[in-house]
């Protein structure tokens, strides 16, 4: 299995990450030396095996529809790198 | 002072030989005066921890007096302490004041735990030797220029230094039991649901798990006590009763069936490594055990399936980090997707980068099935291998790491022979079990004997027997009682006591 530079570039592209051009080649390599060994999976027989989601087979619980937050907007708001009157402030996306 | 235990320490405390506001400047003093080469903790929380000591002083003599009461602690930093930067040692999370507390750590809190401060990691959790760190490598205490293990290395190398009586990890792939291993320390990994997620910032949700660093079993056992149980919070916490961790430990351990995977004594088992394994396993049968080979047929395939589902969960929960509510953003973005981009590849070191990718082309559209559905299957034939072998035995032993501490460097250019650290861990948390590492003796690695810790595996919440399996075996040695002499020297007052 090999991930060529341009698969690289996608993937990167996909997860929303730049990655500097000096470096895709390492990361083809990296990548490609890493689902070497997920292909190893391949060699197992697995047609009548359930796909285990979670260790305990636990189902998601259901709560009561109450209101259980206080507001704290402000304290929330504090770790954001940009704001204004209590919004979250981004690039222009329409002109 | 550094080498009782939390018992003792609690008498202490009790009887009023020293405050605990004493015992805390204690450890806030050895974290001076030994941290800058250790490079264990990211923030070191004085003020909270003197005024947590304080308040705990304040208890005691009021009659107040919890098992941990006034005792100090020091958290990996991915559990969210409210009002304290908490980093994932990431530069992205490099200026996040966490806005509330882990559930694990209210929970400490509430039981009077002064906080000391928060420990150095593998960036996000990533990682099996603590160099992929924003804030840098930390230092193995019993030879620094070799790596403490990963991910939760600040908080095994405070403890192994006796910085901290004990600190909390978190374990997805063996990052509170390797790192425990290579530092000559006792950790618990607890089952799956034992222990509350909420707060403790996500890598592969399906697998995180909090647990526990200290120097013994019965120490493990105390801290766990207070953590463990139901939290609506977290949506996979499991609603069953916590039991009583250390009313069992002095429980014999004759006719106690231990079962050995001959799949964890293969030829990648360093000699040194194996022969500790192999005297500690003497020892078991000298304690009452039976010893039965077993098998775990699927074990090679833990590794594969892992770097699916890890990355591929990885992935998912690190799109949180988009630059606009909490974290790094670039400088001067040109517009919406320059930057997600930049933020992101900016705020991320390589590993986290490495993982993200995997787990991305993993989940991408048309190879679902071959990866992370392929995965999943193969996950449910690992869990089925226990599932037997547990019909056969009552607890599974061997190696945690098939070596001991690596040297800094080694491994980096390399992530597949870095990934193989933890060959023998991965299957536990796949599986959802618990598990332990215990400190079993050392093996030589050239120039110093270096630590090797023996792995307890207990069926699904039982804890209690595996703690009681530990405490055994530390009353039979005293490995566990052996600091790396350079951290051992009593050097202040407090020492005598």
């Amino acid at each position: 299995m090999s991930l060529s530079p341009d698969e690289v570039k996608k993937i990167a592209f996909l997860a929303r990450l730049s990655i500097k051009e000096e470096n895709i080649e390492q990361y083809s390599q990296d990548l490609s030396s890493i689902f070497g060994l997920v292909e190893q999976m391949n060699a197992a027989e697995t047609d009548n095996i359930e796909p285990m989601a979670h260790p305990q087979h636990a189902m998601q619980r259901l709560r009561e529809d109450v209101v259980t937050e206080i507001n704290q907007r402000e304290k929330l708001m504090g770790n954001a790198p940009l704001t204004e009157a209590g919004l979250f402030l981004v690039p222009k996306v329409l002109d | 002072m550094n080498n009782k235990s939390l018992t003792e320490l609690s008498t202490g405390l009790k009887v009023g030989e020293f405050s605990s506001v004493e015992l805390t400047q204690h450890f806030l003093d050895r974290i001076a005066q030994y941290d800058g080469d250790l490079n264990s903790f990211i923030t070191v929380t004085e003020e909270q921890a003197l005024a947590g000591a304080k308040n705990a002083d304040e208890q005691i003599a009021a009659g107040n007096t919890g098992a941990l009461m006034g005792i100090p602690i020091a958290y990996k930093d991915l559990f969210c302490t409210d009002g304290v930067r908490t980093s994932c040692a990431s530069k992205m999370l490099d200026n996040f004041i966490a806005p509330y507390n882990a559930t694990a750590v209210e929970k400490l809190m509430n039981a009077g735990m002064p906080m000391l401060g928060k420990t150095n990691m593998d960036e996000f959790a990533m990682g099996s030797s603590n160099e992929n760190s924003f804030y840098g490598a930390v230092k193995n205490p019993w030879d620094l220029d070799r790596v403490p293990g990963g991910s939760s290395g600040g908080s095994a190398v405070a403890v192994a230094a006796r910085l901290v009586p004990v600190s909390l990890g978190t374990d997805t792939g063996g990052s509170i039991r390797q790192p425990a291993s290579l530092t000559g320390i006792t950790g618990i990994k607890p089952t799956y649901g034992r222990v509350s997620r909420f707060g403790m910032i996500a890598y592969a949700s399906s697998l995180d798990q909090g647990g526990v660093f200290a120097n013994s079993a019965e120490d493990c056992a105390l801290v766990l006590q207070s953590m463990a149980g139901f939290d609506a919070k977290d949506s996979t916490s499991v609603d069953r009763e916590v039991p009583d961790f250390s009313a069992g430990l002095n429980e014999s351990l004759k006719g106690l069936k231990i079962g050995l995977p001959k799949e964890f004594f293969d030829e990648g088992l360093d000699a040194g490594v194996s022969s500790v394994i192999d005297a500690a396993i003497e020892d078991y049968k000298k304690l009452g055990a039976e010893i039965v080979e077993i098998s775990l047929p699927n074990t090679h395939l833990a590794m594969p399936s892992y770097y699916v589902i890890a990355p591929a969960e990885a992935s998912s929960n690190l799109s949180r980090f988009d630059g606009v509510r909490y974290g790094y953003r670039c400088e001067d973005p040109v517009d919406l997707t320059d930057m997600y981009m930049r933020s992101r590849g900016e705020g991320f070191g390589s590993e986290v980068k490495r993982r993200i990718m995997t787990g991305t082309y993993a989940l991408s559209a048309g190879y679902y099935d071959a990866y992370y559905l392929k995965a999943q299957k193969i996950r449910q034939l690992i869990s089925d291998d226990f599932k037997q072998a547990f019909e056969k035995v009552d607890m599974i032993m061997g190696p945690v790491a098939p070596e001991t501490a690596f040297k800094i460097g080694e491994k980096t250019d390399d992530p597949i022979s870095m990934y193989l650290s933890d060959v023998y861990t991965l299957s536990l948390n796949l599986a959802g079990l618990p598990g332990m590492s215990v400190p079993a003796g050392f093996a030589n690695s050239g120039v110093n004997n270096m630590p090797v810790g023996l792995q307890i595996i207990g069926n699904h919440f039982e804890e209690a027997k595996m703690l009681n399996v530990a405490h055994q075996f530390q009353q039979a040695t005293d490995y566990h009682k052996q600091p790396p002499t350079a951290y051992a020297q009593a050097k202040n007052s407090m020492e005598g006591k």
